[in-house]
C-alpha cells in the first residue's frame, strides 16, 4: 500500500514541477514563430522599401524567422541591423549584400512638374504621398521612409530623394 | 518675514570655484546704443522655431511683433527697434556655435519709435489666471536663465499640477556671469513685482527669492524692497556659493529639500523655478507693456579691457557689444556665448546676442590642462556632482557606447556642469563625451519613434488594401448573382452591352 501511495506522490509532484516549468518557460521564452516574428521585425528599421525582396519590413522578417532567409539584406538598416538580428537568431553576422545607405534621406516632388497620376501615391508603403487624380502631390516629409519606391513609377521623373540634416 | 533665512536642504558635490565676478559688477549697467542693424533668429527658445509675419521691406515699430509662436511649445519674437526689415535669411548664430541659422534682419532706423500701445489693460490682479497666461505668452517671454523654455507654457504645464512653492532663482553660481547680480541690485522692484504677478497667475501663497550669500548688495536691495511693500508671500533665502547650487532642481533641494526624481520636473514635487530676470521681463511686460527686446549681458574675460553689464537690445551682434566694451586686446583668442562652464565656443562674433545670452566671454588662451590619460578610477567624480551619478562609470559605458547601462546609470539626468571635468586628474572631458552619448540616445529614440509610426503605417495600409480588396469581390459576387438570378435572357443582354461598349 505504501508503495503505491509514495509512487503516485512521486509521480505527482513530477508532474507538477515539470508542468510549472513549462507554465513559466511559455511565458518567458520566445516560443512561437509569431512571436519570433515580431521580434525580427522590431529590429528591422521599417522604411518597407522593399530591398530585401520582400514586400516590406514584416513579410521580409516573417520570411527570416520561418523560412530561414538571410539576415544581411536590409542596406537601410545597416551593419547594426546584420548584427542585432545575428544575436537574436544565434546566427553569423555576414556583410551585407549592399551598402549601406549614409544618413537619412526623404523623397521630394517637384510640384511645378507634377501632373497628378497618383502612381507615386499607389507604389508609396507608408501613404506619405497626398494629392488626387490630376491635382498636384507633395509628400509628407515626416512620414517618408526614403525607400524610393515612388521614383520609378513617376512618369515625368519629378521625385528626387534629398538628404535630411 | 523679509531677512534672508538659512533653513536649507542639502547639495551633494558641487565645487566652490572662483567668482571672476567682481570687475564687471563693480559698474552700473551701461546702455548699449541701438546699431545699425539687428539680426533676429527665429530660434530663440526651446522648441518650435517662431513663424516670421512681415515681409522684406516692411517698416517696424518697437515692440511690434514680426514673427508669431507656432506649434504647442514656443514662443513669438518683436522688433528691437524700429526700422525696415531688410532680409530673412540664414545668419550665424550662437545656438549653433556660429554656424548659420533662419533669422529676420532688420535694417533701424535711429527713431526707435515703439509701436502705438494697447488699450489700458486692467490691473494683472483683476484678470483670470489663464488670461494673465495668454498675455505673458504674447510678450515672447523666454526663461532667462539659461534654458530659454518659453514662459507661459511652463507656466500653463505648471498650472496642471499640484504646486506649493514659487521659487526665483537669483543664483548665479557660474563664474564671470553677473547679469542676474547687477539686475537685482538695480531693479530689485521688478523682480519682487514679477513674483507677485507669478503667484497671482499660479495662485501660490509662497515665493522664495533664493540668493547666493556672495551677493550682499543684492541681498540687500531685495530686503528694503520686501519691506517697504510688505508681502507676506515672498520671502527672501540666501543659499551658500557652490556651482552648480542654481541648477533648477539643485536649487529646489536647496531650498525645500526636496529631491527632484529621476526624469521628472520641479512641479512634480510641487515646485516651479523662474529666473529672477524672467520675472522682471514678465513685469516690464503686464506692467510696462515692454515685450522682451533688450535683456542684460555680462560682457567679461581677459581679452576685452573693461568687463561691465549692458543693457542691449536683442539682436545686436556680439562684435558691436565688445566693440562698446571697448574692442578685443591682443590677447583675445577665444569667445564664448555663456559661461566658462557651461557655454559655448563660437567661432565668429558676429552673432547676434539673443534672449538666452547672459554673458560673453572673451578670453586669452587658456592653458591647455594635458592631454587626455587613462581613466585610473579614482572616484572624484562621483564625489563632485550634484546629481550624485557615477562619471567614471557613465564614461566606460559611453566609450563602449552601450546605451542600456547608460540610461540605467542615469546619463539622462546629467546636468552638464562640467564638474566632473574639472577635478577629473586624468583631463578626460567627460562632460563633452556624456553631451555626445545623449546626442546619440535622442537620435536612437527619434529613429526607433519613426521606424515605429513608419510600421503603423504599414499596417494600416495593407489592412486598407484587403478591405478595398474584400469589397470589390464581395460586389462582384453579388453582380454575378444577381446575373445568375435574372437566368440566360439577362446573360445575355449583359454580354450584348458589354460588346457595345468595347465597339464604342
Amino acid at each position: 500500500m505504501t508503495a503505491i501511495s509514495i509512487a503516485v506522490l512521486t509521480l505527482a509532484a513530477i508532474a507538477l514541477i515539470a508542468g510549472l516549468a513549462l507554465s513559466f518557460a511559455s511565458g518567458r521564452l520566445p516560443a512561437s514563430d509569431d512571436n519570433l516574428v515580431d521580434q525580427v521585425n522590431e529590429l528591422l528599421p521599417q522604411t518597407q522599401c522593399a530591398q530585401c525582396g520582400y514586400p516590406g519590413c514584416r513579410p521580409y522578417a516573417k520570411a527570416i524567422a520561418t523560412e530561414g532567409a538571410a539576415i544581411n539584406l536590409c542596406p537601410p538598416g545597416g551593419d547594426d541591423t546584420v548584427s542585432r538580428l545575428a544575436e537574436l537568431l544565434g546566427r553569423e553576422p555576414m556583410p551585407l549584400v549592399e551598402a549601406a545607405p549614409v544618413g537619412r534621406s526623404v523623397a521630394v516632388i517637384d510640384e511645378a512638374l507634377c501632373i497628378g497620376c497618383t502612381h507615386c501615391r499607389n507604389a508609396c508603403p507608408v501613404d506619405a504621398i497626398v494629392g488626387a487624380h490630376q491635382l498636384m502631390h507633395t509628400i509628407i516629409s515626416s512620414e517618408c521612409t526614403g525607400c524610393e519606391l515612388c521614383i520609378a513609377p513617376c512618369p515625368v521623373d519629378c521625385i528626387s530623394l534629398r538628404r535630411v540634416a | 518675514m523679509t531677512a534672508a533665512t538659512y533653513d536649507l536642504g542639502t547639495l551633494h558635490g558641487g565645487l566652490r570655484l572662483s567668482a571672476h565676478k567682481s570687475a564687471a559688477t563693480a559698474n552700473p549697467i551701461y546702455e548699449v546704443p541701438v546699431p545699425g542693424q539687428l539680426i533676429l533668429p527665429i530660434a530663440q527658445h526651446v522648441g518650435d522655431p517662431a513663424q516670421p509675419i512681415v515681409g522684406i521691406g516692411e517698416r517696424v515699430l518697437k515692440g511690434q511683433l514680426i514673427a508669431e509662436s507656432e506649434g504647442s511649445l514656443s514662443a513669438p519674437i518683436h522688433a528691437s527697434s524700429s526700422g525696415k526689415i531688410v532680409a530673412i535669411e540664414r545668419w550665424p548664430i550662437s545656438r549653433r556655435n556660429g554656424d548659420p541659422g533662419p533669422c529676420i534682419v532688420l535694417e533701424t532706423d535711429g527713431e526707435d519709435r515703439p509701436i502705438e500701445r494697447w488699450e489700458e489693460a486692467p490691473p494683472y490682479d483683476t484678470l483670470a489666471p489663464d488670461v494673465l497666461l495668454q498675455m505673458i505668452l504674447q510678450g515672447g517671454i523666454v526663461g532667462l536663465g539659461g534654458a530659454v523654455f518659453p514662459t507661459a507654457q511652463k507656466l500653463m504645464q505648471a498650472n496642471t499640477c499640484e504646486l506649493e512653492y514659487l521659487i526665483l532663482n537669483g543664483v548665479e553660481c557660474e563664474p564671470y556671469i553677473s547679469c542676474d547680480d547687477v539686475l537685482m541690485r538695480e531693479h530689485a522692484a521688478e523682480v519682487v513685482g514679477g513674483a507677485q504677478i507669478l503667484l497671482h497667475a499660479l495662485g501660490l501663497d509662497i515665493c522664495y527669492i533664493a540668493v547666493e550669500s556672495d551677493k550682499p548688495e543684492a541681498l540687500h536691495k531685495l530686503t528694503d524692497v520686501l519691506n517697504e511693500i510688505s508681502d507676506e508671500r515672498i520671502v527672501l533665502k540666501q543659499v551658500p556659493s557652490i556651482y552648480p547650487s542654481g541648477g533648477e532642481d539643485q536649487l529646489v533641494q536647496l531650498v525645500t529639500n526636496r529631491e527632484v526624481p529621476s526624469g521628472g520636473l520641479p512641479t512634480d514635487i510641487g515646485c516651479l523655478v523662474q529666473n529672477v530676470a524672467t520675472a522682471a521681463a514678465i513685469y516690464d511686460w503686464i506692467e510696462k507693456h515692454e515685450p522682451l527686446i533688450s535683456r542684460i549681458t555680462t560682457i567679461t574675460g581677459d581679452g576685452i579691457p573693461m568687463a561691465m553689464n549692458v543693457r542691449a537690445r536683442v539682436g545686436t551682434t556680439v562684435a558691436d557689444v565688445v566693440n562698446f566694451a571697448g574692442g578685443y586686446t591682443e590677447s583675445a583668442k577665444q569667445l564664448i556665448i555663456g559661461g566658462p562652464m557651461t557655454g559655448r565656443s563660437v567661432t565668429t562674433d558676429r552673432v547676434p546676442l539673443v534672449k538666452a545670452t547672459n554673458c560673453v566671454l572673451v578670453m586669452s588662451e587658456t592653458p591647455s590642462p594635458g592631454p587626455e590619460m587613462p581613466c585610473i578610477r579614482c572616484g572624484d567624480c562621483a564625489a563632485v556632482c550634484p546629481v550624485q551619478l557615477l562619471p567614471q562609470q557613465l564614461f566606460w559605458y559611453a566609450c563602449a557606447d552601450d546605451e542600456k547601462n547608460m540610461r540605467s546609470y542615469g546619463l539622462t539626468d546629467c546636468i552638464e556642469c562640467g564638474c566632473c571635468d574639472l577635478v577629473c586628474p586624468s583631463h578626460i572631458p567627460l562632460t563633452a563625451d556624456f553631451r555626445k552619448a545623449k546626442g546619440r540616445i535622442r537620435e536612437q529614440a527619434d529613429e526607433k519613434a519613426r521606424a515605429e509610426r513608419a510600421r503603423r503605417r504599414f499596417e494600416a495600409r495593407n489592412e486598407r488594401l484587403e478591405r478595398d480588396e474584400q469589397e470589390r469581390k464581395e460586389e462582384l459576387d453579388q453582380q454575378k448573382a444577381a446575373a445568375k438570378k435574372g437566368g440566360a435572357a439577362a446573360i445575355a443582354e449583359i454580354l450584348k452591352r458589354k460588346k457595345k461598349q468595347d465597339e464604342d
